[in-house]
């Protein structure tokens, strides 16, 4: 498939999110963060939480495929954006899905790259909006090759 | 865990950074557990360096998630982390040590919210990452 404009639009499947208190314990333990709402449940409760708080970037625990196939040896992370209306807490029952909003090229000193800007959100089962995902991937063309992987 | 106070920060001001310990193979391979990010050139120098890296390089989400924590110690237990955002600018490889730097940038009352420039860096002035927190403060 070539990564290019016709993908704007294209919708990826949508997935649920399951939040789980040790899936938020091993992510925070991963990242160094000895915050203690995100690793104790009293305190959280104490503060006003029902349970134990996710880290700002636990979203990317739940892979959400990407509407179209790639090579990721070819792919850069350019950047990435979350933007919260409530914080996500162990508990939470999050309905995810993504589209593909905006592809556009750049010329770099790698050649000609393709920026793909993905948006996703996160909404609870009754709808109400939770969190927004906005992520950048960069595609490089492989030079010995026309098409793209 | 009390955060940043909303009635004394100031625009300008730049607030205590984050200094993260030393980044061990080992915690890659952690964050590649909990995150479920298993690309091998996080994990494997063979198969990094076949795609033309020096070796493993650290995933750019946990330099994120560093700036995530600085991001909710200045929070603290109250304020929300409304926005993070982040532009990767550099490859980060075991054994670096990141600072996170946070400065505000605007302050608006009635929102009770607070913008903050932040980046991670890797010597002083060299950033790895960069972007914005918004936080948001209970009144």
């Amino acid at each position: 498939m070539r990564i290019d404009s016709s993908l704007v639009g294209l919708k990826g499947k949508e997935k649920i999110f399951e939040v789980e208190k040790g899936a938020i314990r091993a992510f925070a333990r991963a990242i160094g963060d000895d915050n203690p709402l995100y690793n104790v449940e009293s305190y959280a409760k104490e503060h006003g939480y029902s349970s134990i708080v996710a880290p700002p970037t636990f979203p990317i625990t739940n892979f959400v495929p990407m509407p179209f196939q790639f090579d990721p040896k070819w792919s850069l992370h350019a950047s990435q954006e979350y933007i919260y209306e409530r914080p996500i807490v162990a508990g939470d029952v999050l309905r995810c899905n993504g589209e593909v909003v905006e592809v556009y090229d750049r010329q770099g000193k790698l050649g000609r790259m393709t920026f793909v800007v993905m948006e996703e959100k996160g909404e609870d089962l009754e709808g109400s909006l939770v969190f927004r995902v906005k992520k950048t991937l960069i595609f490089r063309q492989k030079e010995d090759e026309d098409g793209w992987n | 865990m009390d955060g940043i106070d909303f009635d004394r920060i100031e625009v300008g001001q730049d607030l205590e950074p984050l200094v993260k310990p030393a980044i061990e193979k080992v915690q890659v391979v952690k964050y590649a557990g909990a995150s479920g990010d298993f690309n091998l050139i996080h994990i494997d120098d063979e198969a990094a360096r076949n795609v033309g890296l020096p070796g493993v390089i650290v995933h750019g989400m946990l330099t994120m998630g560093f700036l995530g924590q600085l991001a909710g110690q200045l929070a603290g237990s109250k304020g929300l982390v409304r926005r993070l955002q982040v532009r990767f600018l550099g490859m980060v490889v075991p054994g670096d040590i990141l600072t996170c730097r946070a400065k505000v940038i605007n302050k608006d009352e009635s929102q009770r919210t607070v913008d903050l420039a932040v980046s991670a860096e890797r010597e002083l002035g060299k950033a790895v990452a960069a972007g914005e927190i918004t936080l948001k403060f209970p009144k």
